[in-house]
């Protein structure tokens, strides 16, 4: 705890050495500091790694049940002997992980598409055009992210069963279609930083509003529209009440999900406890999650600290 | 020079038809550009918002249209044993398990800031567990946590008590807090960048005053993160008194046994959800729904009030 925080380990050496006496290699610090830094860093380090160890562990836990038989996974047994890789294959007699995991992938995909498509040019128009009443709508558009969920899903659900929208996958993805506040918000943001000469050039050129998004800011904000597809994807892939309100009560449209959540009770009831094939389905269905991280890893944890902050 | 005048008022009102006609244009464009978003606020937000006011004061069940009741559903909300008892369990979640998991992630980020060697693994470690799928982590818990599970297994090693977790009213709100505080990732990420914005000649003027380490922490790193602090509270808040998917989950993913054991995982959402899409009370269901809205807006507004006390911006230090 002596040690100070920060990312130079550099400012711990500036601490005063009191006894003024010659020293050939000043840099060399008193035996007791030395020994006290040492414990430091000792007692740091076995800190952060119970830490790591305590992070960890539902992960490995949860992957070796997988493996397991079931059986194994009921008894005291921490290490699957015999791996039971099968068990990912055996999921689809409990659950239709192939078709649950499709309509997964078909909401997360499309849903992405209409984020970006339709909030980028709401993003424009709020961030890199003039005109009275921008800041107004700038407000509305926050406030709807504050408007709880539960208010509007009641109503929602009156029109969607008018459309005969319930039991399909179109009330997860065509309101994505009509712009999303956070991604409009994270957009309008990332545009504010574009510099003003590089739309005045084009301008210079003869080139209107809609050229300027295309050619100008479109290409400089690929990062931001990544991302801004990437958090709905994940989103999308991850949500449960909106697929369990308007897309559960048909088999042929349920996300993977709902899916799972629905396993629990059904391999209860008739099957006694499978943890191995719950625990394989949860494998399952975190993989393409975990994978994007370690594939973007960068980029997310600077995203979750540039949107934590501003927003 | 009658003439003159004409042709020269002629000119300008010409001038400024087009200069109109341009500025018609302009707007066009604007409203084109929003248009996504505008036909997206009238109908999935505006129109659900004022819907589900009127249908709050109607009883109304999908099949016939809504009848007006007046505020019967809001009379009868304070007799609902399971609204108040719902209420309760979500207020346990906003008000023990956000401050905890709060409190974990700045443990978590403070240890992060102190790690030396290999300080980017222990970040991404103490990070993943924030990416699983809500589903996908509350099973892993009712796993971890059931009777004859791992956890209950290291505590019997241990000789100590072993709860059943979600199998008993009194552990499985503390099972979702153990849940909750394995995936505190998002919010770590926030507060070490907060910690490590700190400026290092503060904790320097701290040593020259002979601060110890809890003063250090006490009157300086906190005051300095206090606005992160406050941005936490506030989203773990709104998010708390939403809480439904790992109380869905947890208590067995089975619209039969919603909210078992015992009532104990029944939140505020499951319960709303149940009315409204279970035996389909649209007017009850609205009606809880307004009245979440007003509770988390008075709560957002007091700690925002409260914030002038405790919250330091930066440049008052500057």
């Amino acid at each position: 705890m002596g040690s100070l925080p920060g990312r130079l380990p550099i400012a711990t050496v500036t601490a005063p050495s009191a006894k003024p006496r010659v020293d050939v290699t000043p840099r060399r610090l008193p035996p007791h500091i030395r020994r006290r830094r040492f414990l430091l860093f000792v007692a740091n380090h076995s800190v952060a790694l119970t830490l790591a160890i305590v992070f960890l562990m539902p992960f490995v836990v949860v992957f070796l049940t997988a493996l397991m038989s079931r059986q194994q996974a009921l008894s005291t047994r921490y290490w699957p002997h015999p791996f039971v890789w099968s068990n990912f294959l055996h999921i689809s007699n409990f659950l239709p992980i192939l078709r649950d995991g499709w309509n997964s992938t078909v909401y997360a995909v499309l849903s992405s598409v209409g984020v970006v498509v339709s909030s980028v040019p709401v993003a424009y128009a709020l961030s890199r055009m003039r005109w009275r009443g921008r800041q107004i709508v700038f407000i509305l558009v926050l406030s709807t992210l504050m408007l709880p969920d539960q208010v509007t899903s009641v109503p929602l659900y009156v029109i969607f069963v008018r459309f005969h929208w319930i039991g399909t996958l179109k009330p997860l993805i065509v309101p994505n279609f009509l712009g999303d506040a956070f991604s409009i918000f994270l957009l309008r943001q990332f545009f504010m930083t574009i510099p003003e000469e590089l739309a005045d050039a084009a301008r210079v050129d003869g080139a209107g509003d809609f050229r300027i998004l295309t050619r100008v800011v479109i290409p400089l904000a690929k990062p931001a529209l990544a991302a801004v597809a990437l958090f709905q994807f994940l989103y999308a892939w991850n949500d449960f009440y909106y697929p369990l309100l308007y897309a559960g009560n048909n088999p042929k449209t349920v996300t993977l999900a709902v899916g799972l959540s629905q396993l629990l009770s059904s391999v209860y009831v008739h099957f006694g406890v499978a943890w191995n094939i719950l625990m394989a389905g949860s494998v399952i269905f975190m993989a393409p999650v975990i994978l994007i991280f370690f594939l973007a890893q960068r980029a997310f944890i600077e995203g979750v600290t540039l949107t934590g902050i501003k927003g | 020079m009658g003439d003159l005048t004409i042709m020269g008022g002629q000119a300008a009102e010409r001038q400024k038809r087009r200069f109109t006609r341009k500025h018609l244009r302009y707007y066009g464009v604007v409203l084109a550009f929003l248009s996504p978003w505008l036909i997206g606020f009238l109908t999935f937000y505006l129109y659900p918002t004022l819907a589900s006011l009127y249908f709050s004061f109607t009883h109304y069940d999908l099949l016939t249209s809504p009848r007006w009741v007046g505020l019967a559903n809001y009379r009868f909300m304070f007799t609902d044993p399971q609204f108040w008892q719902s209420l309760r369990n979500t207020l346990w979640m906003v008000v023990f398990a956000t401050p905890i998991q709060i409190a974990f992630a700045i443990g978590c980020a403070l240890v992060l800031t102190r790690v030396k060697r290999g300080a980017g693994v222990f970040r991404t470690i103490f990070f993943v567990p924030t990416m699983v799928p809500a589903v996908a982590a509350t099973l892993g818990f009712v796993f971890l946590l059931n009777p004859e599970g791992p956890i209950d297994r290291v505590l019997a090693l241990l000789h100590v008590p072993q709860p059943l977790w979600f199998q008993q009213p009194f552990w499985a709100k503390p099972g979702l807090l153990l849940l909750g505080m394995w995936g505190i990732g998002n919010t770590m990420i926030i507060f070490l960048a907060a910690l490590l914005d700190v400026p290092k000649e503060l904790y320097e003027a701290a040593d020259i005053e002979g601060a110890g380490p809890w003063q250090r922490f006490r009157n300086v790193t906190l005051p300095m993160i206090s606005p992160v602090i406050f941005f936490a509270l506030v989203t773990g808040v709104i998010y708390g008194f939403q809480y439904f998917t790992e109380g869905y989950v947890a208590s067995g993913g089975d619209p039969n046994t919603l909210g078992s054991p015992q009532g104990s995982l029944l939140f505020y959402g499951i319960w709303l959800y149940q009315q409204g899409f279970q035996y389909f009370h649209m007017g009850y269901a609205s009606a809880m729904a307004w009245v979440l809205f007003l509770i988390i807006m008075v709560t957002t507004l007091l700690l925002i009030r409260s914030s002038s006390r405790w919250v330091h911006y930066q440049g008052g230090f500057q």
